[in-house]
């Protein structure tokens, strides 16, 4: 009688322990090929449900850290977790989870996709019975119909991203890693692939790598940035960008017919709070001046306008330009 | 088990999709062919023999064509990646793949069955054909098959290049046929450890149809070694 609630007991807490582990948990990754480090100590951690975007220069170390998640790639030291499991202990159970869609996308290509499909659930042990229907979902999901009584050496590249990503998804799998996912496709194919993956996102857990920034700011709601294989920033898109400041474009012109003094307006601008850095813009009409400024976290326009009344002058037009994702991604990534 | 069949599956059709498959059995069957039957009648005497005596050298060639492809192919192409990334443990890929070639080989003998079927319809009257070396010889062939198989899907997982994996096992392979041919002119020991060491040695002494555990136990070991360092290779293919 006692041996029965027990059991239940241990089970219960062992699935809660489960359930609120985060996805991902990275400790400490480091990654040497022989001479080269390719990963200097990676931490972070990634909860259920999240759809993370992994930029980094090539040879940063993106496909080694989603490499060695996946299990295919062994840590030199650190952890890698896969939902609680350690993907060096049992690697077996981790892979089970994981859906992975490996960088350039490796295929049989000699199996027709229907063949190829067929034989991913068959290793991953998907029942027989369970078969037939998941094949179908997925194959529905990546538009894979009309092809699938083709080689998969004959198809095009967007159809062959398609059945990498239909292989990933097929066991439905609690985590999606994806390598590149878009590299080589044409827009319209890119923009297919992202709604797929967005689409994916509401329900599973994605970690993805690109090269594509505005993809990054369309699809993922946190942004990993690795450099010479360390992690350099972990924020959402839109945080990043705005940290990083922007650049607020000004055209003032006279009141009342005295002309504006230059140098006076200039040194008034750059004394201004939140102000970095001040240059001049061609002027846009008689007696007027353009400043460009750039400014840090902090937003200037209010103190703008209010030294443009107190001064005198008429604010002919005010715009701000917050620093693009590129620029955010150039500047943390340079050596 | 489960994972290494359907990747043995998976082989199986990748040999018969491709011409290899036919290619190898076809030239393997017109060369024994071929070489057994030119002297078949010239030695006057219903036995398999001539065939038992030529096939060990034809699968010192033809167990690494086989093999050439089966590792370095996926590591080239790059699906080792997304093979090694599914849940599947070393041994069950290196197990699966050793089956599908087993596989092949099963088929190509199965095409040299006639042989028996008419040669035991060619015994002087009054004397019954002796099934006994016919049945020894098929169950060495296998087993002399298998630990080639098992080495050249070794030499496979070492190399990315089909043709370095083929001649690797080839010499790998010659050498455990031909260790044994230089034994008598050696001092006694040497030479019976040399003998040990020979595939060609142990198969003599099943094809004469005697089925001693020795024999078999050699094969076997000689399989599962080859098997347990492809699957370290491919471990150690991960980095």
């Amino acid at each position: 009688m006692n041996i029965v609630p027990a059991f239940f007991e241990v089970e219960g807490c062992e699935m809660s322990v489960s359930t609120s582990q985060p996805m991902i948990r990275i400790e400490n990754l480091t990654k040497a090929y022989g001479a080269t480090q390719a990963l200097r100590g990676v931490s972070f951690e990634v909860p259920r449900g999240q759809v993370v975007g992994f930029l980094g220069p090539n040879g940063a170390g993106k496909s080694t850290t989603m490499k060695i998640l996946a299990g295919y790639v062994t840590p030199t030291s650190g952890t890698a977790r896969v939902d609680g499991i350690d993907v060096s202990e049992d690697p077996v159970a981790t892979r089970r989870r994981i859906g992975y869609l490996p960088e350039n996308n490796p295929l049989y290509e000699d199996m027709m996709v229907r063949e190829f499909l067929d034989f991913a659930a068959d290793v991953r042990n998907v029942p027989a019975g369970e078969r037939p229907a998941k094949i179908k979902s997925a194959v529905e999901r990546c538009g894979l119909g009309p092809v699938l009584g083709k080689d998969i050496g004959q198809l095009s590249k967007g159809y062959r991203q398609r059945v990498g990503l239909a292989q990933a998804i097929l066991h439905n799998p609690d985590l999606l890693i994806l390598d590149e996912p878009t590299s080589g496709l044409d827009p319209n194919q890119i923009v297919e692939i992202r709604s797929l993956i967005k689409e994916l996102g509401r329900e599973k857990t994605v970690i993805m790598s690109t090269h594509i920034l505005s993809e990054v700011q369309s699809t993922c709601s946190r942004v990993l940035i690795i450099s010479g294989g360390k992690l350099v920033a972990d924020d959402s898109p839109e945080h990043l960008t705005e940290s990083e400041g922007g650049v607020v474009t000004v055209v003032l012109a006279p009141k009342n017919g005295t002309p504006l003094e230059a140098g006076r307006v200039r040194s008034l601008l750059e004394s201004l709070p939140g102000v970095s850095a001040v240059s001049a813009i061609a002027p846009d009409g008689e007696g007027t001046l353009g400043f460009s400024l750039r400014h840090g976290k902090l937003d200037p326009r209010r103190a703008v306008f209010e030294a443009a009344v107190q001064n005198g002058m008429i604010l002919l037009e005010m715009r701000r330009q917050q620093v693009s994702l590129e620029e955010t991604f150039r500047k943390l990534t340079a050596a | 088990m489960h994972t290494a069949l359907a990747i043995a599956r998976r082989e199986l059709k990748t040999y018969f999709n491709s011409p290899i498959a036919y290619i190898v059995i076809g030239v393997f069957l017109l060369v024994a062919g071929w070489l057994y039957f030119s002297t078949l009648f010239l030695a006057g005497r219903a036995s398999l023999r001539g065939f038992f005596g030529i096939a060990p050298v034809l699968f010192v060639v033809f167990a690494p064509a086989l093999t050439m492809r089966l590792i370095a192919e996926e590591r080239k192409t790059g699906t080792l990646e997304l093979l090694l990334t599914m849940p599947v443990r070393e041994l069950d890929v290196v197990v699966g793949k050793f089956l599908a070639a087993l596989g092949m080989v099963a088929v190509g003998l199965l095409w040299t069955l006639p042989y028996p079927l008419t040669v035991s319809t060619l015994t002087a009257e009054g004397t019954s054909f002796d099934w006994g070396p016919v049945v020894g010889g098929y169950l060495g062939l296998l087993l002399m098959a298998s630990s080639f198989l098992a080495i050249g899907l070794w030499c496979s997982a070492m190399s990315r290049n089909q043709i370095v994996a083929f001649i690797m096992a080839l010499l790998v392979c010659f050498a455990f046929y031909f260790v044994d041919k230089f034994a008598m002119v050696l001092p006694e020991t040497l030479g019976e450890l040399l003998e040990y060491l020979s595939v060609d040695y142990h198969f003599e002494n099943i094809a004469r149809g005697v089925i001693d555990t020795r024999d078999v136990v050699f094969y076997l070991s000689l399989t599962a070694l080859g098997l347990v360092l492809t699957s370290r290779s491919l471990t150690a293919a991960r980095q």
